[in-house]
């Protein structure tokens, strides 16, 4: 009775995870380390962009997760409402501030490039603003983990508006498309496309995306498992409370 | 439903409860701007689209947590949560309510205001055909940004954080119709793109709003 649910037993994550978490964390150090350093010391400058163009193997995979750590969310946020597993809760309250930051990382990291490249740390360019939108949107969402105290009402409250404000991201997104046009350049790491960037370019960004990505997974395992140990600490001193 | 509407109508008007708060702050709200950028005239009509709808956008933010609150802290909304009423209706009710009282008070206010920010003449129609369309939209998201907060002590600055990042779509869309309409455009596709998102609001929003005032009543 292999069931996937089985992995909402808080017992079971903590087991399971107890023993992936050091094997995920050594593989994304080392994705991460050999990405960066392949992109940053390994690869020729672009003709045109000059050794500006290595921040891609940073801004690339960081905005990926920031738009994918939300949608992440939506999911456990939704797994929560309907099955009421508090490990999907949690999961999703883990992700909001990695990809918060990973959002501000993208940002900062395009503004730098902005900078040589455009002439300008800011434009209000459509892409540039629906990703200061989804960052408010994460402060908005930890706002609301923090200002509540009960933590069942904080979990239902956040999923609601986890999901409301999903449909307005995705709103946001197309309103700011048509408000203003954009600098931005299309995407470059799309799998159907011909405009890719070139091939020594594109296999070091692979080797990073990987690692931002066990790098998120890794962050999001640890930081749900110190959610699930401050619940059971809580919950140790309330039955202390009782008996003493 | 019609008695719970007038039941908030009645108590907006009688227990000054900001019926016109709204109106005054746009007022002083329009009337800074031109102290903050320089009496020019030309670039107040540039940016007067703009102010006028952050401007009503502000305004309406000011008095959503009267909403839900001021019945959550007397307890008048557990007994209207009980109510034969779907929880779903009385939301939709109470923004309506807030609506009236806050949203077409702007609309009508809008063009005098824009009398002040030199404000294009072509431009006058689509304010107000906008600012119609568009604050029932502001009046059912804040309704819902208030029934996530209602249950919270010091709510007001977190509802602003929450509810002001779902008010973009409504605000591009509506300032840029009125834009378009200054420099004469054809303002068609972000009227009816404002149209969709008030009528999705309108329709789906209140089931939210629904639903986490159940939770905040558990």
């Amino acid at each position: 009775m292999a069931s996937l649910w089985e992995w909402a037993n808080p017992r079971k994550f903590m087991t399971w995870t107890d023993k992936a978490l050091p094997v995920i964390s050594i593989f994304a150090a080392v994705l991460f380390l050999a990405g960066l350093i392949w992109g940053f010391f390994f690869t020729p400058d672009d003709y045109r962009q000059g050794a500006t163009v290595k921040i891609f193997y940073i801004h690339v995979p960081s905005a990926m997760i920031a738009i994918n750590a939300w949608l992440m969310m939506l999911i456990a946020s939704l797994i929560w409402l309907i099955r009421r597993h508090h490990v999907s809760v949690l999961a999703a309250k883990a992700a909001a501030p990695v990809g918060m930051v990973m959002t501000l990382i993208a940002l900062a990291s395009g503004a730098i490039w902005g900078k040589p490249m455009w002439g300008t740390y800011w434009e209000w360019d459509p892409r540039l603003t629906s990703f200061l939108i989804l960052f408010l949107f994460y402060v908005g969402y930890l706002a609301l983990w923090e200002a509540i105290e009960d933590p069942d009402t904080a979990a239902d409250l956040t999923s609601v508006l986890c999901l409301v404000g999903s449909v307005f991201a995705v709103l946001s997104r197309y309103a700011v498309n048509f408000w203003n046009q954009g600098l931005h350049q299309g995407a470059s790491l799309s799998l159907d496309k011909a405009e890719n960037v070139a091939d020594v370019f594109w296999y070091p960004a692979l080797v990073a995306l990987a690692g931002f990505v066990l790098l998120f997974l890794a962050l999001v395992l640890l930081r749900t498992r110190t959610e699930i140990r401050a619940r059971r600490l809580h919950a140790i001193e309330m039955r202390e409370r009782v008996q003493g | 439903m019609i008695r719970l509407l007038m039941r908030d109508l009645i108590l907006a008007l009688r227990a000054g409860g900001g019926f016109g708060l709204g109106l005054g702050f746009f007022l002083i709200l329009v009337t800074l701007v031109p102290f903050g950028v320089g009496p020019d005239s030309e670039r107040l009509s540039a940016i007067a689209p703009g102010v006028l709808w952050v401007g009503a956008l502000l305004a309406c933010l000011l008095s959503l947590d009267r909403i839900f609150a001021l019945d959550y802290e007397d307890g008048s909304l557990d007994l209207l949560a009980t109510a034969p009423v779907p929880l779903e209706g009385l939301v939709a009710m109470k923004a309506l309510a807030h609506w009236i009282t806050t949203g077409l008070p702007l609309v009508v206010a809008a063009p005098m205001l824009g009398v002040l920010l030199h404000l294009d003449g072509a431009a006058y129609t689509w304010l107000i055909v906008t600012l119609l369309i568009g604050t029932p939209a502001l009046s059912f998201i804040g309704a819902f940004g208030a029934a996530i907060t209602v249950g919270l002590k010091r709510g007001g600055l977190l509802m602003s954080l929450l509810v002001l990042p779902l008010y973009i779509p409504t605000l591009i869309f509506g300032a840029e119709v009125v834009r378009r309409g200054a420099q004469g455009f054809d303002v068609m596709t972000p009227l009816l793109m404002q149209g969709g998102i008030s009528a999705g609001a309108i329709a789906l929003l209140p089931f939210a709003a629904a639903a986490a005032i159940r939770i905040s009543l558990r």
